[in-house]
């Protein structure tokens, strides 16, 4: 049947990506705070085609979401509470990412060079 | 207060348009709609619970509890769905004839029925702690605002249930030789969209590597968060900067479930 094979195929596939994929890459970390609705820095240079993890503090109240379409990440970050998103490795440029609960203020970007 | 609509619409138009498509794929079946509220109820329980738990549950698996959490969720809801594809497969002719006689209904339907309340409620539940935390913000915020953004709630909130409810009539108008062709296939894309969304938060959660990412971007042509956009990833699992991963889940579990489908066939001897 030639489905079957097809499935194998991926399965296999699937197999081969998970065994050879850099499951103990350095990590880089970096951080972020969100207090009054606002991420600091607004802006957050990391390095090109490396795994990174950017440590986000909510220091507000309130609970604030994470999310980038262009890193596609969504995370939600407990009031008073840290949260660790793993990100990349990514291709240089420029990615935009909101505080999605308040996205008028909390907007910032993270630059790869 | 557009702002608020378009969170809100956002979070219940996945919901709205899986209970539209299994509400309508279901429709002959013998007290479905107890079930379908049931479900509704149960998962705005479980968002409620969810929501409160979320710093507990996110300090799970060395801070990935919620990556882990989302992905079981959504890796549940496709087994679900796979299994109600694959009852479909060797029921649907008793549900055509069932249909075609006025109030004719099947009997042979309690399981599948609580299938249907567990898919339901972990749609709801889904998107619902994410509501929730949302307007549990906005309520603790200044009261002046409050008002306007919990207008902007139940704005976003009808207007997903419309497109839910849209669906669901324009499928009831489908022939009925087409009918379980085309539930069938909604299902099946619902199911492989919910799979990527899966090996999503699996990346995120550092699991599984995303292999090419993004594989393509889109985003100029047909961006994901437009309506038309947010529509097709509702319907189809649609995303314009997917991983190469994720593609990997979405064909693995078309093909899987296809596959079920013609084995479930084959051994109730059921000619289509």
């Amino acid at each position: 049947m030639i489905n079957a094979r097809f499935v194998s195929f991926l399965i296999a596939l699937f197999a081969v990506l998970l065994a050879v994929s850099p499951a103990f890459a350095d990590d880089t970390e970096f951080a972020l705070v969100i207090k009054d609705h606002r991420f600091q820095p607004a802006e957050l240079a990391v390095p090109a085609g490396k795994k990174i993890k950017v440590k986000v503090q909510n220091q507000d109240s309130t609970p604030e979401e994470f999310e980038s379409h262009e890193l596609k990440r969504e995370k939600v970050i407990p009031a008073n509470s840290t949260a660790t998103i793993n990100i990349g490795p990514l291709k240089a440029g420029r990615y935009p990412f909101v505080g999605e609960y308040n996205e008028k203020t909390a907007q910032g970007v993270i630059v790869a060079q | 207060m557009l702002g608020t609509i378009i969170i809100v619409f956002r979070e219940v138009l996945e919901a709205a348009i899986l209970i539209g498509i299994i509400a309508a794929a279901t429709r002959s079946i013998r007290g479905r709609n107890r079930w379908l509220l049931g479900g509704v109820a149960l998962g705005l329980a479980g968002s409620a619970v969810v929501a409160v738990s979320t710093e507990t549950i996110a300090s799970l698996a060395s801070g990935m509890g919620q990556e882990l959490f989302n992905a079981t969720v959504l890796g549940i809801a496709v087994a679900m769905l796979a299994w109600h594809n694959m009852w479909m497969t060797t029921h649907g002719a008793e549900l055509a004839a069932s249909a075609k006689s006025v109030g004719g209904e099947i009997r042979d339907g309690t399981r599948e029925c609580s299938i249907l309340l567990i898919v339901v409620g972990l749609a709801v539940l889904r998107e619902g702690s994410e509501t929730v935390l949302f307007l549990y913000g906005i309520a603790t915020s200044d009261a002046s605002s409050a008002s306007t953004m919990l207008t902007g709630g139940v704005i976003g909130l009808a207007a997903g249930a419309a497109v839910g409810y849209l669906l669901y009539a324009g499928l009831l108008r489908v022939p009925l030789r087409w009918f379980f062709t085309a539930t069938t296939v909604l299902v099946l894309l619902l199911a492989a969209g919910m799979a990527s969304q899966a090996a999503r938060f699996l990346i995120q959660a550092d699991l599984i590597p995303s292999l090419a990412a993004p594989i393509w971007d889109s985003s100029a042509l047909l961006p994901e968060h437009s309506v038309p956009g947010m529509l097709l990833h509702s319907l189809i699992g649609y995303e314009d900067r997917p991983a190469g991963m994720q593609l990997i889940f979405y064909v693995s579990v078309l093909c899987a479930i296809a596959l079920g489908m013609k084995w479930a066939s084959a051994l109730h001897g059921v000619k289509r």
